[in-house]
C-alpha cells in the first residue's frame, strides 16, 4: 500500500510539473518541439529508472519478485511499459495541453501498434535512423498537432527477454541497443 | 343563455389550465416533491418514458441525473460517474472515457462518443432499451474493432453483433474473460476440491485497521451483567438474549455503542431508536456505502424515502409491500443474525422464479449442513454467497474483507459474479455455461448447464496455434 502510494503521488509529481512546463509553453515562447523534446527527457529518465532500478533488478537480477501485465492477478510489478502508460493516463486526467503513449512496430499489445500514418512514419523512422526524433504535424480528428516520435530502446535484460519470449509477441530477435518502440508525444497546435 | 354557459366553461377551462400548469411547475420546482404524497404524481406525469431497471427507484428525483437545474448532458454525465464511477475503476473498465482523450482515437470518436455514458445508456427510451440498460444497437462493438488487426481469424464465423454474449465479452468489465485468465483457469473441476466461500476477518481486520476503535470496543466478549444500557432500558430477557448472541457482543460492542451517539446535538444521550443506517455507518462504512449503491439503498442515498417491495418491479410477496429497507430490515435490531439476513431476510420480500427455486437447489442443501454444523464454515451458499458475497475491498484502512452490500455488483452482467463467488467452489468453464443459461438461472441452478460457452476452448486453441507458429520460427 505505502509503496503504490509512494508510485502514485510521484506520478502526480511527474504530472504536476509535466502540466506546468505545457500550460507555460507558449507563453515563454518555447516551440512545440523544444516543449516535446524537454517533456520527452524527463519521460525517459523516468522509464529507465524504473526498469533498471526496478524490474530489472528485482525480477532479472536478484529474482525477487516477477513483472506481470496482469499484475494484480499475478501480484506483481506492473511492466514498464503498463507504468509509462499509467503515467500518461494519470496526466491526462489534469487535462494537459499534450499527450503521450508508447507505440511500436512489433507492440506485444496490439493496441500498441502504430495507428494513424504519421504514426507508422515516426516509428519507421527512429528505427531506421538511430538517434534521430522524428517531427511531423497531423490532423487527428478536426485538431492539428505538433507530433514527435522518440526512439525507445532496450535497455536492460528485462526489456529483450520478456518482449523475445511473450506469447504475443510478434518479433523475437531483440537485442539490448536495438529500437524497440518510440514514444508518440503530441502537442496540439493552432493553425 | 348559451353565450353566457359558453362563458363560464371557457372560465372553467382556464382556471383548470392554470392549475394544472401551476401544480405541474409545482411539481417540477420543489425539490421535495419526489417524495411527496400530492406532488408525485406531478413528476410522474412529466416523465418522458418509463426508465431502466436500475434508475426506476429514484426516476421521480429528476435531480439525481438531471442536476439541479437540468445542466445537460454534462450534468448527466457527472452523475452517472458520482454513482458508478468507482465501481467502473474497480472493474479494470476497458473502455474509460479517459482512453478516448488521447487523439490517437479521435477516429473512434467520431463513430461512437465514448466518453458520454448517454451515448450507449440512454434513459427513458424504453422501446430500445436492451439487456445492461444499453440503447445501442448490438452490433455497436463492431463499427470501431471490425478491422482486420483486431479481429482474430478465429472470430471470422462468429456473428457480427455477438461479441457481448454471454461468456465473451463485455464492454466494460472482462476480469473473469481475459484471455490469459481463461487459459490459466482451464480444465478446471466443475467442482473445485476445496470449495469453501470467503469467511469473517474480524481478529485480522481489527489489528489491521488504523481506526478500529479498540478502546471503546476491546475484543471480549460481554455478559448481560456488563450491558452498559441506563436503569430500565436494558430491554426484555429476548432482547438481551439476542444481543448476547450478536459478533457485537462477542466483539465488545455494548448498548450504548449504537444507543448513544458520540457526536451531533445528541452526543452522549440515550437514543431509544437509532436513525438506521446512519447509526451503522458509524462503524459499518463500507457495508453503508455498499447498501446506498445497490438497489436497496438507492433511494436512501437520494434523501428519499426508504425503498419498499412494494415498489419494485421484480415480483415481491404482497405482505412485504410495505416493508421499508434499512440495515436492521434484514439484519433486525438486537439480533443481527447474518445468517438470517443471508437467506431468510430475502425470501421474505422476493418472489421471482429464482428465490423460490432456491430451496429446492443444491446450494441450500450445502447450506443447510453448514448451518447445522455438518459442513464447514463457508461450504453453504445463501442468497448472499452469490448477490452479497463476502470480497477484499480497498477502504481507507487498507483492503480487507467486507460484505458487499450492493447487490448488483456481482449482476449486469453476472460474468461479474464468477471471480467475486463462483470460482470460490467451481471451475471458470462451468461457472461460464452455466451463467450463460437463463433456465438454469431460474431453476436456481438446479441441474447442469446444457450448453457450452467455447471461450476457454478459443483461447486454449489460439495459444496453441501460436506456439506453433513460434516453434516453427525459431526450431
Amino acid at each position: 500500500m505505502k509503496r503504490s502510494a509512494k508510485m502514485q503521488s510521484g506520478f502526480l509529481a511527474l504530472g504536476a510539473v509535466l502540466a506546468a512546463s505545457a500550460l507555460s509553453a507558449h507563453a515563454s515562447g518555447i516551440t512545440p518541439r523544444e516543449m516535446a523534446d524537454a517533456l520527452h527527457s524527463v519521460m525517459a529518465a523516468d522509464r529507465a529508472v524504473y526498469t533498471r532500478l526496478i524490474v530489472n533488478r528485482l525480477q532479472n537480477e536478484e529474482k525477487i519478485i516477477k513483472a506481470s501485465e496482469h499484475w494484480k492477478d499475478d501480484k506483481a510489478l506492473v511492466l514498464p511499459a503498463q507504468m509509462f502508460r499509467f503515467g500518461a493516463e494519470e496526466v491526462a486526467k489534469s487535462k494537459p495541453n499534450f499527450s503521450y503513449s508508447l507505440l511500436s512496430l512489433w507492440p506485444v499489445n496490439k493496441q500498441n501498434a502504430a495507428k494513424t500514418p504519421v504514426e507508422k512514419e515516426g516509428l519507421d523512422f527512429v528505427a531506421k535512423n538511430p538517434g534521430k526524433n522524428f517531427y511531423k504535424e497531423e490532423t487527428l480528428g478536426k485538431k492539428t498537432y505538433f507530433t514527435a516520435v522518440y526512439a525507445d530502446t532496450a535497455i536492460a535484460p528485462a526489456c529483450v527477454t520478456c518482449h523475445n519470449n511473450h506469447k504475443d509477441t510478434p518479433r523475437t530477435d531483440f537485442k539490448i541497443g536495438d529500437v524497440m518502440g518510440g514514444v508518440v508525444l503530441r502537442i496540439p497546435i493552432n493553425r | 343563455m348559451a353565450k353566457k354557459s359558453r362563458r363560464i366553461l371557457w372560465i372553467y377551462w382556464g382556471v383548470l389550465s392554470v392549475a394544472m400548469a401551476a401544480y405541474l411547475t409545482v411539481g417540477l420546482l420543489d425539490k421535495n416533491a419526489a417524495d411527496s404524497p400530492l406532488f408525485a404524481t406531478a413528476r410522474a406525469m412529466l416523465l418522458p418514458g418509463q426508465t431502466t431497471h436500475g434508475h426506476y427507484q429514484i426516476e421521480l428525483k429528476c435531480e439525481s441525473c438531471h442536476g439541479a437545474s437540468f445542466g445537460g448532458p454534462e450534468a448527466i454525465q457527472e452523475a452517472c460517474v458520482k454513482c458508478h464511477g468507482a465501481e467502473l475503476k474497480d472493474a479494470d473498465d476497458k473502455h474509460p472515457a479517459s482512453k478516448f482523450d488521447d487523439p490517437r482515437n479521435a477516429g473512434r470518436l467520431e463513430k461512437i462518443d465514448a466518453k458520454m455514458c448517454i451515448t450507449c445508456h440512454v434513459e427513458h427510451k424504453p422501446g430500445i432499451t436492451q439487456a445492461m440498460a444499453v440503447t445501442k444497437p448490438v452490433d455497436v462493438c463492431f463499427h470501431c474493432h471490425a478491422g482486420e488487426e483486431e479481429m482474430p481469424p478465429d472470430h471470422k464465423d462468429l456473428a457480427f453483433d455477438g461479441c457481448t454474449a454471454a461468456g465473451c465479452h463485455n464492454y466494460h468489465d472482462n476480469r473473469a474473460l481475459y484471455e490469459d485468465f481463461l487459459l490459466k483457469h482451464n480444465n478446471e473441476a466443475k467442482v473445485l476440491q476445496k470449495a469453501l466461500l470467503p469467511q469473517r476477518e474480524l481478529g485480522a481486520m481489527v489489528k489491521e485497521m488504523a481506526s478500529y476503535p479498540a478502546a471503546r470496543y476491546p475484543l471480549k466478549p460481554l455478559s448481560t451483567a456488563e450491558q452498559d444500557a441506563p436503569a430500565g432500558k436494558h430491554g426484555s430477557a429476548a432482547l438481551q438474549t439476542d444481543w448476547l448472541g450478536t459478533a457485537h457482543a462477542q466483539a465488545g460492542v455494548n448498548c450504548s455503542g449504537c444507543h448513544v451517539s458520540s457526536a451531533g446535538d445528541n452526543a452522549g444521550k440515550w437514543t431509544e431508536r437509532p436513525s438506521g443506517t446512519e447509526t451503522c455507518k458509524g462503524c459499518h462504512v463500507e457495508e453503508t456505502k455498499g447498501f446506498h449503491a445497490g438497489k436497496h439503498g438507492m433511494r436512501l442515498a437520494q434523501d428519499l424515502s426508504p425503498m419498499t417491495p412494494g415498489m419494485a418491479r421484480q415480483p415481491m410477496k404482497a405482505d412485504a409491500a410495505h416493508k421499508q429497507l434499512g440495515c436492521t430490515s434484514c439484519h433486525g435490531a438486537h439480533r443481527f443474525d447474518s445468517a438470517t439476513a443471508a437467506v431468510e431476510s430475502c425470501m421474505n420480500c422476493h418472489n421471482d422464479k429464482h428465490t423460490l427455486a432456491y430451496k429446492q437447489s443444491p446450494h441450500y442443501a450445502l447450506w443447510q449442513k453448514e448451518i447445522a454444523g455438518q459442513a464447514p464454515p463457508g461450504s453453504g451458499v445463501s442468497c448472499a454467497s452469490c448477490h452479497m458475497p463476502r470480497v477484499r475491498m480497498r477502504t481507507e484502512d487498507g483492503v480487507r474483507m467486507v460484505v458487499q452490500h450492493n447487490q448488483n455488483d456481482t449482476l449486469r452482467p453476472n460474468e461479474k459474479m464468477i471471480r467475486a463467488t463462483c470460482m470460490s467452489c467451481h471451475g471458470l468453464g462451468f461457472a461460464i455455461d452455466a451463467l450463460a443459461e437463463p433456465g438454469l438461472i431460474a431453476d436456481n441452478f438446479k441441474g447442469m448447464p446444457s450448453r457450452h460457452v467455447p471461450s476457454i476452448d478459443m483461447a486454449v486453441a489460439k495459444d496453441a496455434e501460436k506456439q506453433r507458429q513460434r516453434a516453427s520460427r525459431n526450431p
